[in-house]
């Protein structure tokens, strides 16, 4: 751990476990919540400038990621009211097609790294890649090393992500957990203290390549650990659930999580994001359907 | 009529949103943080075919009591009325009980299976109505339309479900001695969990064979009358099931009537021994269930939000009118700030109001007289030198309303330590050891039930051996089920209900 945070003891309740049974109970709970009308105009407008609009398929090709950066910077071209999402994700090799085609837009550029998905390329090339990464992106999504996560070694994977945060300068480190890999809640509770520990600015569910990805229980014991670190040491950290979030209902579901959960001071792209591949045109019909007051065909929507 | 939660967040950390580095154009956001106010989502009342007036349901039909007389029923959030119901007298329970007495010759001697047709139908039918009962559980009573939706009209149903199981297989229930049914049964329930407490009444002295007189509490008499509608529609013999509604006279006619076999009551302590000591000599069976003071421990090791939601949960589910609620709060002491920093902010994100809106938390309190009793609870904790929290929340002007509240500074012979006050709120005292926390926890007339919540599975086993108490929880509250005995001991009442043990209730065996 950095020297910073090596100094101060976390607090008794940062290492306490997590009940599955009264976790997934309250996530339920909070999936029932009905949003309508405004509340689901306001949650929808939300998710699109929270959206890292991504592609991460080995046959991503500069072509398509300018498209998915036109899509970003202008999700309904007809509709003057949709704002642009937060951030268009892809793989370091087409950053700098994405950053320009994003030149002059609000829309950044973040740019996965250290060997993803899986994290086990050696440590040197993983750190090359973030640095490499970093010149072109705003923001870097790093993988842990879950494997020495799951072998006890989180003095590694500690000092992996502060060697990380150091050599992408001040850019905006996101660390996926996986948490797909880790086998349970208690350990997500412990790799979010971790990753918050040694310097993440965010904090990420999953790649998107395992199954299960994001789910709402994960993201509820992610966003206790962001509360409980922001009461411990006073830093703002932020959470990205990604992965398998398809749908508008899903996205206003994390969105109600976050806000009973962390409050209003999280519902903000600073603080919160949301890893989407296809959310973002059944978002773009249910705000047309709340303002028409029927669905349109999903030709109307552009693919990419 | 709605009312807005507290909008403004609980974090007293609120600091402004840092700014990532390294990007442009991060100058063209809007500013940190929204409000995210969630609208109005009320569930539908369109469906809802409520009668102006309701009569008593005796041998199968409904019929005017013999004085004439009526009540309203009011919507306890509104002070609307919603329907006259008629206020039984002694001649009127005379005759529900003779119906009773009659059906019983025949209901008794009928095969077990086809009683259990009949009980498969209710339960059945009241799925299929599932919405309606719902609807008009919270209306009558105040309680959240989740709650009526996701709790208690489910276990309604399993409770109905379970039993028609047994009705043919009674002789595994009870094996090596024969068993015969008591006869009618005089059952008197709480405005708490109205439709609920109905079925955990009739569902087992149907199973075995018993007629029954059911008195709804008087601020919560709908649902049992549309339940009488059902047992219509089911076809179920004359005087099986009959419903007198009324004051608290007619429930003691109903326990006095010489023609009654067995009394089951649920309600408050005071009313449950006026009841004993009425029924002491004459024969006839009696099972109470009543007040409860439960302890609620939270040890220094427990997974902190969970059990948090399950303290949230023991207390402000169904506004504290529960008679298991865990309304002592039981805290380590070396965990104690942290975790009443994490439950004041989740108090302040329930969402109290509309009973019918499908977000709200916490609804509206039962009756005047129950808010009366617990604003006097409450001013009694303040003169005795606790400290009250209550969240910021917005109460609606009309209807019964109390918000969600917690005492810390709370000496073990303060009353709100003591008594029971069957509303959200929360009394939370302190333990250092396993040992003391179990001493504290069973300082205390009541024994209905108790919460633990510990990693350790070895000291779940160890409190739950020395707690004294009907049910505990561990690392949960408020779990129901009709296979799992219900029922508490010292002066919280005996007998169980639901389970195998529920059955014998209402049989006589050898």
């Amino acid at each position: 751990m950095s020297a910073a945070t090596a100094r101060r003891p976390l607090p008794a309740e940062a290492l306490l476990g997590v009940d599955q049974v009264g976790l997934e109970a309250r996530a339920a709970m909070l999936a029932s919540r009905s949003i309508k009308r405004e509340a689901k105009l306001f949650a929808l407008d939300l998710a699109i400038r929270c959206t890292d609009l991504t592609s991460l398929e080995g046959a991503d090709t500069p072509g398509r990621v300018a498209t998915l950066c036109t899509k970003a910077m202008h999700p309904a071209p007809l509709d003057p009211t949709i704002p642009p999402v937060a951030a268009v994700c892809v793989y370091p090799a087409l950053a700098a097609v994405a950053r320009d085609h994003l030149r002059c837009s609000p829309v950044r550029v973040a740019a996965v790294a250290t060997g993803f998905p899986g994290g086990q390329a050696p440590f040197e090339g993983r750190l090359a890649e973030a640095r490499a990464a970093a010149a072109v992106a705003d923001e870097i999504d790093m993988v842990i090393d879950r494997g020495a996560f799951l072998a006890g070694r989180y003095g590694q994977v500690a000092d992996e992500i502060a060697a990380v945060k150091a050599a992408v300068g001040g850019r905006h480190l996101k660390v996926i957990l996986e948490t797909g890999e880790l086998g349970g809640y208690d350990n997500v509770r412990r790799a979010s203290w971790l990753a918050m520990a040694a310097g993440a600015d965010f904090i990420k569910t999953s790649t998107g390549k395992i199954q299960p990805a994001a789910t709402l229980p994960v993201a509820v014991v992610m966003m206790e650990a962001i509360r409980d670190f922001a009461w411990a040491t006073g830093r703002i950290i932020g959470l990205k659930p990604a992965g398998g979030i398809r749908t508008a209902r899903q996205a206003i579901t994390y969105l109600v999580a976050v806000n009973e959960v962390l409050g209003d001071d999280w519902l903000t792209p600073e603080r919160f994001r949301l890893g989407a591949s296809s959310l973002l045109n059944d978002v773009l019909m249910q705000i047309a359907k709340e303002h028409s007051g029927g669905y349109q065909s999903p030709d109307d929507f552009s693919d990419a | 009529m709605a009312t807005s939660p507290p909008t403004t967040s609980a974090t007293p950390d609120a600091a402004p949103a840092p700014r990532p580095g390294g990007g442009h154009g991060a100058e063209d956001r809007r500013p940190a943080g929204g409000r995210f106010t969630y609208a109005p989502a009320p569930e539908a009342t369109d469906h809802l075919r409520l009668r102006d007036r309701y009569e008593l349901f005796i041998d199968g039909q409904f019929r005017p009591p013999a004085a004439g007389e009526h009540r309203l029923s009011i919507n306890p959030a509104t002070e609307e009325p919603l329907a006259e119901v008629a206020e039984a007298g002694p001649e009127d329970v005379e005759r529900a009980v003779a119906a009773a007495a009659r059906a019983f010759r025949s209901w008794s001697r009928l095969p077990g299976g086809r009683r259990g047709r009949y009980l498969f139908r209710l339960a059945r039918l009241i799925q299929e109505r599932q919405r309606e009962l719902a609807v008009v559980e919270s209306l009558d009573g105040g309680k959240p339309i989740r709650e009526s939706r996701d709790v208690d009209i489910p276990l309604v149903a399993q409770h109905f479900f379970y039993h028609a199981g047994w009705a043919d297989k009674l002789d595994h229930a009870f094996p090596g001695a024969p068993w015969r049914p008591l006869g009618v049964c005089g059952q008197v329930i709480p405005w708490n969990f109205p439709l609920m407490m109905l079925a955990w009444k009739i569902a087992p002295a149907l199973a075995t064979g018993n007629t029954v007189v059911l008195k709804p509490a008087e601020t919560t008499p709908l649902t049992a009358l549309l339940f009488a509608e059902l047992c219509q529609q089911a076809g179920l013999p004359d005087g099986v099931v009959n419903v007198v509604t009324g004051g608290g006279p007619v429930g003691a006619q109903l326990v006095r009537a010489p023609g009654v076999a067995k009394v089951a009551f649920t309600g408050s302590t005071a009313v449950g021994k006026e009841i004993q000591r009425a029924l002491a000599g004459s024969g006839k069976r009696l099972s109470l269930e009543l007040g409860g003071k439960a302890a609620h421990v939270v040890f220094d090791d427990a997974p902190m939000d969970q059990a948090v939601e399950g303290v949230i949960n023991g207390i402000y589910f169904n506004q504290g009118h529960v008679c298991c609620a865990g309304s002592r709060l039981l805290l380590q002491e070396s965990m104690a700030e942290p975790f009443l920093r994490r439950l004041t902010r989740r108090m302040a994100r329930l969402r109290v109001g509309d009973p019918l809106d499908k977000n709200t938390d916490v609804g509206a309190i039962n009756s005047r007289e129950q808010l009366g009793r617990i604003t006097e609870l409450v001013a009694s904790g303040v003169a005795q030198g606790a400290r009250l929290y209550q969240p910021p929340c917005e109460l609606p002007s009309r209807g019964f309303w109390f918000p969600p509240s917690l005492f810390t500074d709370v000496a073990p012979s303060h009353r709100i330590a003591r008594e029971e006050i069957f509303g959200p709120v929360l009394a939370v005292l302190t333990f250092r050891t396993p040992a003391e926390a179990v001493e504290r926890a069973n300082n205390t007339r009541y024994g209905l039930s108790a919460g633990v919540w510990t990693q350790s599975g070895a000291r779940i086993l160890w409190m739950s051996q020395r707690m004294r108490a009907g049910v505990v929880w561990a690392n949960t509250y408020n779990q129901f089920d009709a296979a799992a005995p219900f029922g508490g001991f010292r002066e919280s009442g005996f007998g169980r209900e639901g389970g195998v043990q529920g059955l014998a209730a209402y049989v006589e065996r050898g």
